[in-house]
């Protein structure tokens, strides 16, 4: 696990875990799983932004592109 | 945490009130009709409701929605589909599908929730959607809730709309849905659905109409404006309303291919997640429904006061936006001119409402005029003649 | 037209594929009034069956009263049947006045404007009150027309855990610079009949100079010891910024919502709102109905204690019996299955033991955590509630699910 992927999930796990779920691998199914509901995904996006300091469009947060760990760091990683 | 916010908020209200936006609501104290009382005991003639058919305090459709409140209850608690159908909803979404020529039907609380639950639940990003710019707000609310790429054509204007469908083209969008008000609720005029339709068809586009201001009176049997233009299996979808000529308390559709109204009860917002229509109201418009399916004798009785109106208007040497709606916009152009003389007008009895900036453009400021089947003819000539003083008053006559 | 064959297909299979993943949502047809008793036409074309209605939103039984009923006719007779207009315009008569009076008494609010439904009061009130400087900061539960409402409005959006104080105040911490932050909360959560901390979202707000904001739709009319709704339960009368709820639940039914609270918010509705100012005001006989419930619960808290009463009997019936619930004190009580299909199943046995109640999974409740959500009734008698009891045991030893933990239904059902 990267450094990256090391942030992210620690933020998702934080921001969106439940006391009682269960833990997250880079590869989980995020929204897909139903762990974070695509209208929560705004401060997902806004994390990413200030930590990387980058720009996401709109159209590119798409929840296939928020899907898991593994895909937002391909996303990241795009802008950065 | 209220405090120094009301503050805030109270300076925001003056604003409204200095660039004269403020609304002030008038209190009727009787039912609608063409004669309402007013909480000072006056009693005017009002020119202002979308009450086009004169049902609102119908007779025949009071006894519906009496009879359906005994037989059906006051309400449903619930929304459609845990347990808020009743058998009378689908036998009026059934009936409004026979109506209005379509496959079939679906029911809203309102046309404005039709209209905010039907771009979102068809349409995706890769599809795009075309909509007039005087459209109303519901669908420019409906737009916005939409991923769907978003072009605006200039209203009415049929090459900057097929300009818009080939651009629609260019940037790859899958599906294209032209979307219009059937009749512009400011303006009276009609949307020219038959061009619109040809050029949905040279384009692979489908049609979406508002038929708000249209269902129950325009076209020869009052199906709407895809009756006046001959082209109602050529429609794809018609949202339109109760709430205005068919008696006017609420709720809304949309009716069209059983595709389409199919994906809407599964997916469409305001559907899924807002009350079932109550029973009185199904059952007065399912009444009312039934009636204008025998008889055209009110539309044509309002065809018959709109020609008449404006007819003396013109006549009188108002400046009259053409048409033939029952929709009459008086134009004097000034915003305050607009409200003085609507103030005249209602000291002379007649209730008519002036708009100006935002609702219409700068410099377009009207005094609205709505027709009524249930105006009689002295009604006409009492409002035709209470126009001409005031007209003469503030010097706007030819 | 260019519905064409290709078009038609394409949304034939999207059908398809919602029919396929068992979600597809079957409309069943009632030929009687809402009420504990109802003959339900279903599947479509079916003879009709008496069944128990255990999920209606009739949670006082005012949908079907005779004193509603009658104080409809007298909307109608007095007020006529519709208005054919927005409220701006030439659809304010003095009931409606009246009713919006006596919702502002009635919550302990400044002031209180109607809305077509509380759908459109969510989907209007943010943009009506916010810019892109403010942030609206809601619970991650909320109903979905609040969601719509936030989608609507430019100010900026966060979340937070469901019910996490802790997790709130980080939020409220992180948007410390914006100019206004409003919380956003259900009262009663709908799926889970959990309510919201109130007390301690009103000390939160307090301490970080926010806004609140409740939807009391589950709430209003039983709620706190006057039926008042969550604010009144949890003593925070006259501290909540904006309530909106509706009349389309407990109060009677029919339709029609509302937005009550501070005296300048709701004047700022009445000028901006757009489902306010672009949609028909609300029908005098649904208007003179409503009115009549609020003197009905104004006279007397008979109605939300026996709903009290029969929900704690439910509760327990079941509990004793050995099913999980989620736990909670309202009328919405939620049986857990845990499994989507299971949830179906039982669904559908119950209807065949003549008991009428939903099964609820994934994506309206997270994955994993299907469950038959039942609603109480005052309108309910103890014979009802006994015999839906029965009903439930008779299947719950069907699928041997009773007195089995969480973890011993989802190891033979799966999640």
């Amino acid at each position: 696990m990267d450094e990256m992927q090391k942030a992210v999930l620690e933020y998702v796990e934080n921001e969106y875990l439940e006391d009682d779920d269960e833990e997250l691998e880079v590869d989980t199914p995020l929204i897909s799983g139903g762990i974070v509901d695509s209208f929560s995904m705004v401060s997902l996006k806004r994390f990413l932004e200030n930590k990387y300091n980058i720009s996401i469009p709109d159209e590119k947060a798409t929840p296939e592109a928020f899907d898991s760990v593994n895909n937002i760091c391909e996303l990241v990683k795009e802008f950065i | 945490m209220y405090g120094k916010i009301r503050e805030d908020f109270k300076k925001k209200l003056r604003h409204i009130k200095e660039d004269g936006l403020f609304k002030d609501e008038r209190v009727i104290t009787s039912a609608q009709g063409v004669e309402i009382a007013l909480s000072d005991g006056k009693r005017i003639l009002n020119f202002c409701a979308n009450n086009y058919l004169g049902l609102s305090n119908n007779d025949k459709m009071m006894k519906s929605a009496q009879k359906t409140l005994d037989e059906r209850g006051y309400g449903m608690s619930s929304v459609r589909f845990i347990c808020g159908t009743q058998d009378i909803h689908r036998e009026l979404e059934n009936k409004i599908s026979e109506f209005l020529g379509t496959e079939d039907t679906i029911l809203y609380s309102s046309c404005f929730d039709a209209n905010g639950g039907l771009f979102e639940t068809l349409l995706s990003m890769q599809d795009a959607v075309i909509s007039d710019s005087l459209n109303h707000a519901s669908i420019i609310d409906g737009i916005r809730l939409c991923k769907a790429m978003r072009f605006r054509y200039n209203h009415g204007d049929m090459d900057d709309l097929e300009e818009k469908l080939k651009e629609a083209g260019n940037k790859g969008a899958h599906y294209k849905l032209i979307a219009t008000d059937g009749v512009f609720s400011m303006d009276g005029d009609i949307a020219k659905l038959d061009k619109i339709c040809d050029l949905a068809e040279k384009h692979d586009a489908l049609v979406m109409v508002d038929d708000s201001h249209s269902t129950g009176f325009i076209g020869k049997t009052g199906r709407g404006t895809a009756e006046h233009f001959s082209v109602m299996d050529r429609v794809d979808i018609i949202t339109t309303t109760f709430g205005k000529a068919l008696g006017g308390a609420s709720g809304g559709c949309t009716s069209g291919r059983k595709e389409l109204i199919a994906m809407l009860r599964q997916r469409s917002r305001p559907y899924l997640f807002s009350n079932a229509l109550a029973p009185m109201i199904v059952g007065a418009t399912l009444a009312i429904l039934n009636e204008l399916s025998n008889t055209t004798s009110l539309r044509d009785q309002l065809e018959k006061n709109t020609k008449y109106f404006r007819k003396n208007m013109t006549a009188a040497g108002f400046d009259i936006k053409p048409g033939v709606t029952p929709i009459v916009p008086i134009m004097l152009y000034d915003a305050r001119l607009a409200q003085d003389m609507a103030s005249d007008l209602l000291e002379r009895g007649i209730y008519v409402i002036g708009f100006s900036f935002p609702v219409v453009p700068k410099g377009e400021a009207r005094i609205r005029v709505q027709l009524s089947a249930a105006h009689e003819k002295e009604h006409l000539d009492k409002a035709i003649e209470a126009f001409t003083e005031s007209g003469k008053k503030f010097g706007v006559l030819k | 037209m260019s519905f064409s064959k290709s078009i038609r297909e394409l949304y034939q299979q999207e059908i398809k594929e919602i029919q396929g993943q068992g979600i597809f949502k079957e409309e069943r047809f009632i030929h009687a009034p809402q009420a504990a008793d109802i003959e339900v036409e279903f599947p479509t074309g079916a003879s009709l069956k008496k069944v128990i209605n255990m999920c209606s939103n009739n949670y006082l039984g005012l949908s079907s009263h005779p004193d509603v009923i009658k104080a409809a006719h007298e909307g109608l007779d007095h007020r006529g049947y519709g208005m054919s207009s927005v409220r701006f315009i030439c659809g304010t008569q003095d009931i409606h006045r009246e009713l919006e009076n006596k919702m502002t008494e009635f919550l302990g609010t400044e002031d209180t404007v109607l809305f077509p439904s509380c759908m459109d009061a969510n989907a209007g009130v943010f943009e009506a009150i916010l810019n892109e400087n403010d942030v609206m900061i809601s619970d991650r539960l909320v109903h979905a027309s609040i969601i719509d409402g936030i989608r609507l409005c430019k100010a900026q959006h966060d979340t937070y855990k469901h019910s996490n104080m802790s997790h709130l105040e980080q939020k409220l911490e992180l948007h410390a610079d914006k100019r206004l932050k409003v919380i956003i909360t259900d009262g009663v959560f709908s799926m889970d009949g959990d309510t919201a901390k109130m007390d301690e979202i009103v000390a939160l707000a307090e301490k970080h100079d926010a806004l609140v904001f409740v939807d009391d739709s589950h709430s209003s009319g039983f709620i706190g010891k006057t039926g008042r709704g969550t604010h009144e339960q949890y003593n925070v009368l006259g501290k909540i910024d904006i309530i909106t709820t509706t009349f389309g639940k407990a109060l009677g039914g029919a339709s029609g919502g509302c937005v009550s609270g501070r005296k300048e918010i709701v004047e700022l509705c009445r000028q901006k709102a757009r489902p306010y100012l672009f949609s028909n005001t609300m029908a005098p006989v649904i208007v003179s109905g409503v009115i009549r419930v609020l003197d009905i619960l104004s006279q007397s808290t008979e109605r939300r204690d026996k709903l009290e009463e029969n929900a704690n009997y439910w509760r327990k019936g079941l509990t004793d019996a050995g099913f999980v619930l989620k736990e909670g004190d309202t009328p919405i009580v939620p049986v857990m299955l845990f499994n989507a299909k299971l949830s179906q199943d039982f669904s559908k046995d119950l209807y065949q033991e003549g008991i009428y109640a939903i099964g609820f999974f994934f994506p309206v409740v997270p994955k994993g955590q299907a469950r038959i959500r039942t609603q109480i009734s005052a309108g309910h008698e103890k014979h009802h509630l006994d015999k839906a009891l029965e009903a439930f045991i008779k299947v719950g030893k069907k699928y041997d699910i009773l007195g089995k933990t969480k973890k011993e239904i989802i190891d033979v059902y799966g999640m």
